[in-house]
Formats: structure tokens, C-alpha cells, sequence
């Protein structure tokens, strides 16, 4: 009830805010690479433009070099090679403290030895605000992140998720070129981390700067982000809105990280407008192949569970749809929808669909009959 | 209040003879103290226990008498100046050594904590051997590089203990604040760790003020310790004013060393 009113409170723009800070920094990554010396570099050859004002994820398992190059970004690690770009100005050899980034950890790090007003006030001490204007802008800040009244509080009288909040405000209090958010939700419980995930769009609106997110956890990704930059051992895999990457992924690897998927491997290149998978042959729409090398090597077609059709009559398959033999092998209702696990074809793999929570038309072991609208499958490279 | 009362009933009864054992080993630590402190109160020219008669012949005579008030002065100078390298040079290898792991750490660490495991008295005759080279002998320069080598190996334990429990995370934060290093050093690892720098430079005092072995070998007509003092005086005079100086020092050990728990106690009020 009071987001909104704070909104409109926060929404003019505070006399200290620059111009840039409004419109965000634009970040450059070309060819970074960060090589420890292992069997393959843990950053590989990133490119990657972050347009100014824009919420950019990079997501991926553990592993994938996606904290690596955030940790590149803000200086802790150093380059083996390529360039890193603020606004054209090249920071790629400044040390951190020089770089103007604001950044959030895991564990929040706050200085437990300093009041959430210490805490906040911290980076303008550092660049010599008057000390009116810190009180003025410490409160304003803290009114953003909707945490008055505790300022002077010590870190460890405060929850997980206040402790997050006051990181928050102390990571944009200086209006930094960009704000670098490495897991920051990773430590707070599932309700917690909606509520925060809330504040951190809503914070991103009203800051209007770049936001660089990292985390591991695909739905929080999606919910958050401008786009989504994939990682994969090193590489960015694909980039583009959660939209793009969840209806139309390039591989198998982006199809399977960003929620379920049904994978048909054709086990061979994906070429004209037949694929065809065991004994069944469907159409293909030029238009749902993957602008990606790989799949003039080896494709496979991706169905979303949701775009999967059942039926117990082979005839009630509409006309042109690609469809395929499957038994009903577990059911499992998630109170807004149904998911029937599925054996699929002679190999009897799983597949999925999503029906109806209110349908009860099926039970385990029937015989069916799966079946999709071609324009609604998509061949990636496996 | 209910937690501790559930503790409380948990343990096991002490049983009586580990009271009679403990009660023992205090009074054997603590005996030479109720012993020394009542003596120097006594009015009688030799030493006698318990004393006849009270007085405070043998303090007035400790601070009228230049010899040994010069020693204690000296005393001072030397453990507080001992004390100062030994922090620095303790507390910067102790954060110096927290990031750097394998071997080179690791002798390192045994390189600075060697004096501690070495006997007194062949730290006292090679620091004696080479000081008589470099005319360090009877100077308080060479009193207090000395002492301050002495001192290192306990600031380096007490730091690298505090730098335990110190989350590095928070210089990575403090920098992209935009703090530079020597900056986040002040302003979050000092803070952070102080109580260990304090309870090491109170170790390294504490050395330093009541060292004898090193301090005997250095002595000189012109520069000597309280400790050296008290040992002529025993070995040459033998007055009861020793006992009213092993009486300061016991004080003054003792008020330095609740230094740190009133500093703890403060903290945990807030």
C-alpha cells in the first residue's frame, strides 16, 4: 500500500542526481578473457555491450564464469586479456576504488563495526560530501529502500533482508556508473527474496542506472531482467530478453537452463523444412530454426511443456500438427496447471505437457497422442 | 535466563577433590604475590613474613632513591617503545600473511615466531654477541629492538587470530565504495581486529617490562631495567625494597592486562 506513495514521493529527482547516473552507463566487454592457468580459461573471449540504464543478467550454472567477469568488471580480478569499457572510457587497469562502481554481495558486507547511517554515509565520506548533504542524502536513500528509522541501528540488530537493503542504499548513495549485484538474494529465503526482487525493479526504475546482476537461479532472471546473457564453461552462450531466450533459443543449452523443455535430437543436421525423429517426420518452419553454425551440424527440437497438446484420440489432432506416440508414465498437479509426465516414442524418453489443473481426463499408463503446432517448436543446435 | 538454567542442570556435580586440586594450583600461582605484597608494607630492615609492624619506608626509599626510579623510567621507555615496533611489525606480517597460502607462508610465520621457542638464554647471548659489534649494548636502542623481537611472535598470534573471524569481502565492499587500500585498512580492518593488535601490544609490553636474561647481558653502568635492578639488588644489597618494586610490577602487569577486558566489556554493553 505505501510502494506507490513512496514512489511518487521518490520519482522527482533528487537535486544531487547527475544527468549520467539518470541515463545509466553504457559497459563494454570485448574479447575478456581471464586465464588462471587451468585446463580452459574461466572467462573465454566475452563480448558483450550493457546499454546505459539497462538491467542486464548473466546467468548460468556455477562454474560458468559469470562472477568472474562481474569480478573483472569491478576490478577485483585482473584481465588476461580484452578490454573493458565505461562509456567508451577504458577501466580496465584502474583498481577498484577508482572504477565509481557500486557493488552487492551475497553476505551483504556490511562494516558490522559501523550504524546502517555509518554504513550508508561511508562512500560520500570517502569522496568528501559536506557532512549536511550526507545526512540529507543518507536519509533520502534510506527512504528508497524503504528502511527509516533504523539508521542507527548496528548490522547485526537488523534481518537478512533489511541488512540487504541497507547494502542497497550504500551501493547507490553515490550514484555510482553502474550497480554490479553479484547473488545478492542467494542468502534470503524464498518469500524474502520476492519481496526484494520487487524492490530491486523498482529501485532500477526510479535510479534509471545500469544494473549487472549475477546469479545462478534462472526464474529470478527472467523476472528481473532487460536482458539475459547466458554463460556456459567461459562463453556467453546467448544473449537477449528473457523472452527471446526462452521462445527462441540457439542451443539446447539455453533451451534446458531456462525452464523445462521437450528435446527431440534429430542426431543429425537440421536442413529444409522435414525433421524427422525415430519413425515420426514432421514439418518445420524455416522461421523456428536457430540462426546458430551448430545447427547445420546437429539439431534437435525443442517443445515448451506448455505448447504440448494430449489427446486419447489420435484423430482430434488438429490439422498440420506434428504429433508423436507417448504413454502416460506420472501426473502431477501443481494447483495452476497439471503436468503429465510422459514416455515418448520407441526410446521412451520423458516428455512433458502441461494441461489443465481442472482436467482429469488422464490417468497412468494411457495410450496418447502428443502433438504440437509446428510454428511453436524450435530447432536449436544440440 | 531458561537456557542457562538447563546448562546449569546438566553438568555433572564437581566433584570435591577436582576443588581441592584447582584450589591448590591457584594458591600455588597466586602464594608469592600474598607473600611479596605484605612484605613490602613491613617497617623491619630484613625481610620477615608476616610482617611486625606496617610501613611505607621501603616505597618512599624505591622513589627517593635515582637508581631506582632511573630503571623503572628506563622500564618503561623501553617495553612501550618495544611494544610500538612489535605491533607494527607484528599486525602487518600478521595481515601480510593472511593472503598468502603454501609453503613461503608457512616459513615465514615459523621465521617470526622462532624467538618463542627459542631458550632465553641463546637469544641473550647471540643478540649480546652481535649488539657488542654494532655498539648496541647498554643503549636503549638496543634494548628495544631487542624486546621488540621478542614481542612480534605475540601480536602476529593475537592478529592472525582476529583476522580469523575478519570476512575479506568487506575490503572488496569498503573498495568499491571507493576507498583506497590504506584507507579500508583504517577504516575496516583496524576497527575489526583492534582488540587482537591490543591484546598483542599488551603481551609485547608485558614481555619487555619484566625481561631479564636479555636485559642482564645488555646492562651497562649507564642503561639498566627494573628487572636488572631488582637483581642486582638482591645479589648485592638485599633490602626489602625489592619487594616493594616486585610489588608495582605485579600492579602494574595486572591493571595492563585488565585493559583489555574492561575494553571487552564496554563493547558488549553496546
Amino acid at each position: 500500500m505505501t510502494i506507490s506513495s513512496k514512489v511518487a514521493a521518490a520519482a522527482p529527482a533528487p537535486a544531487s542526481t547527475p544527468d549520467s547516473a539518470r541515463q545509466g552507463t553504457q559497459i563494454r566487454l570485448s574479447g575478456v578473457t581471464k586465464d588462471y592457468g587451468l585446463a580452459s580459461p574461466a572467462v573465454d573471449a566475452v563480448s558483450l555491450t550493457i546499454q546505459p540504464g539497462e538491467f542486464m543478467t548473466l546467468l548460468g550454472p556455477s562454474g560458468s564464469g559469470k562472477t568472474t567477469t562481474l569480478n573483472l568488471i569491478a576490478g577485483f580480478e585482473t584481465l588476461s586479456s580484452g578490454t573493458i569499457a565505461l562509456d567508451g572510457a577504458d577501466v580496465g587497469t584502474l583498481p577498484p576504488h577508482k572504477r565509481n562502481l557500486g557493488m552487492l554481495f551475497q553476505n551483504y558486507a556490511l562494516f558490522p563495526h559501523m550504524t546502517v547511517a555509518q554504513n550508508v554515509a561511508y562512500p560520500l565520506r570517502e569522496r568528501k560530501v559536506p557532512k549536511d548533504e550526507i545526512a540529507r542524502r543518507v536519509a533520502e536513500v534510506l527512504e528508497l529502500v524503504q528502511l527509516p528509522g533504523r539508521d542507527q541501528n548496528y548490522p547485526s540488530q537488523l534481518s537478512g533482508g533489511q541488512q540487504q537493503r541497507v547494502a542497497l542504499a550504500r551501493a547507490i548513495v553515490f550514484d555510482p556508473a553502474a550497480l554490479l549485484l553479484d547473488e545478492p538474494l542467494g542468502a534470503l529465503d524464498r518469500n524474502l527474496r520476492g519481496a526484494l526482487q520487487m524492490e530491486i525493479r523498482r529501485i532500477h526504475r526510479e535510479v534509471g542506472s545500469t544494473f549487472v546482476f549475477v546469479t545462478h537461479d534462472q526464474e529470478e532472471a527472467m523476472n528481473l531482467s532487460d536482458r539475459i546473457a547466458l554463460f556456459n564453461t567461459g562463453r556467453i552462450e546467448q544473449v537477449g530478453t528473457p523472452e527471446e531466450l526462452y521462445r527462441r533459443p540457439d542451443t539446447l543449452f539455453t533451451a534446458r537452463f531456462l525452464g523445462d523443455s521437450n528435446v527431440f535430437d534429430l542426431g543429425e543436421a537440421a536442413v529444409g523444412t522435414q525433421a524427422t525423429w525415430e519413425d515420426h517426420i514432421w514439418s518445420v518452419d524455416p522461421a523456428t530454426v536457430a540462426e546458430h553454425p551448430g545447427v547445420k551440424a546437429h539439431g534437435a527440437v525443442v517443445v515448451r511443456p506448455e505448447d504440448v497438446r494430449i489427446s486419447h484420440d489420435p484423430q482430434a489432432v488438429a490439422p498440420g500438427a506434428n504429433a508423436v506416440r507417448a504413454t502416460v508414465r506420472d501426473l502431477e498437479y501443481m494447483g495452476s496447471y497439471r503436468t503429465v509426465m510422459l514416455d515418448v516414442g520407441h526410446s521412451r524418453q520423458l516428455g512433458r505437457a502441461r494441461i489443465d489443473a481442472l482436467d482429469a481426463a488422464f490417468a497412468v499408463g494411457d495410450e496418447v497422442t502428443a502433438w504440437w503446432k509446428p510454428e511453436r517448436q524450435r530447432i536449436v543446435a544440440a | 535466563m531458561t537456557a542457562a538454567r538447563r546448562r546449569e542442570r546438566g553438568v555433572d556435580p564437581i566433584p570435591w577433590w577436582l576443588i581441592a586440586v584447582g584450589t591448590l594450583v591457584a594458591l600455588y600461582f597466586i602464594l608469592p604475590t600474598l607473600i611479596v605484597i605484605p612484605l613490602s608494607f613491613s617497617s623491619a630492615s630484613a625481610f620477615e613474613f608476616p610482617p611486625k609492624d606496617f610501613s611505607l619506608r621501603w616505597y618512599e626509599n624505591f622513589f627517593t632513591d635515582p637508581v631506582w626510579l632511573k630503571s623503572l623510567g628506563n622500564s618503561f621507555l623501553v617495553a612501550i617503545l618495544a611494544a610500538l615496533i612489535a605491533t607494527v611489525v607484528g599486525t602487518a606480517a600478521a595481515v601480510g600473511l593472511n593472503r598468502l597460502t603454501g609453503r613461503l607462508a608457512g616459513f615465514l610465520r615459523t621465521l617470526l615466531m622462532i624467538s618463542m621457542v627459542t631458550p632465553a638464554i641463546v637469544v641473550a647471548v647471540a643478540v649480546y654477541i652481535s649488539f657488542l659489534q654494532w655498539h648496541l649494548t647498554g643503549s636503549l636502542l638496543g634494548y628495544v629492538l631487542a624486546h621488540a623481537a621478542l614481542g612480534v611472535p605475540f601480536v602476529l598470534v593475537s592478529v592472525t587470530t582476529a583476522l580469523g573471524g575478519f570476512d575479506s569481502t568487506l575490503l572488496r565492499a569498503s573498495a568499491s565504495l571507493g576507498a583506497p587500500p590504506l584507507r579500508s585498512f583504517l577504516r575496516v580492518t583496524m576497527p575489526l581486529i583492534s582488540r587482537g593488535v591490543i591484546t598483542g601490544a599488551i603481551f609485547a609490553f608485558v614481555t619487555s617490562f619484566d625481561e631479564v636474561v636479555i636485559a642482564l647481558f645488555l646492562r651497562s653502568p649507564t642503561f639498566q631495567t627494573l628487572p636488572v635492578q631488582m637483581y642486582n639488588s638482591v645479589t648485592f644489597e638485599l633490602d626489602p625494597t625489592i619487594s616493594a618494586s616486585s610489588s608495582l610490577v605485579v600492579v602494574v602487569v595486572t591493571i595492563i592486562f585488565l585493559v583489555p577486558l574492561l575494553i571487552g566489556s564496554r563493547k558488549k554493553t553496546r
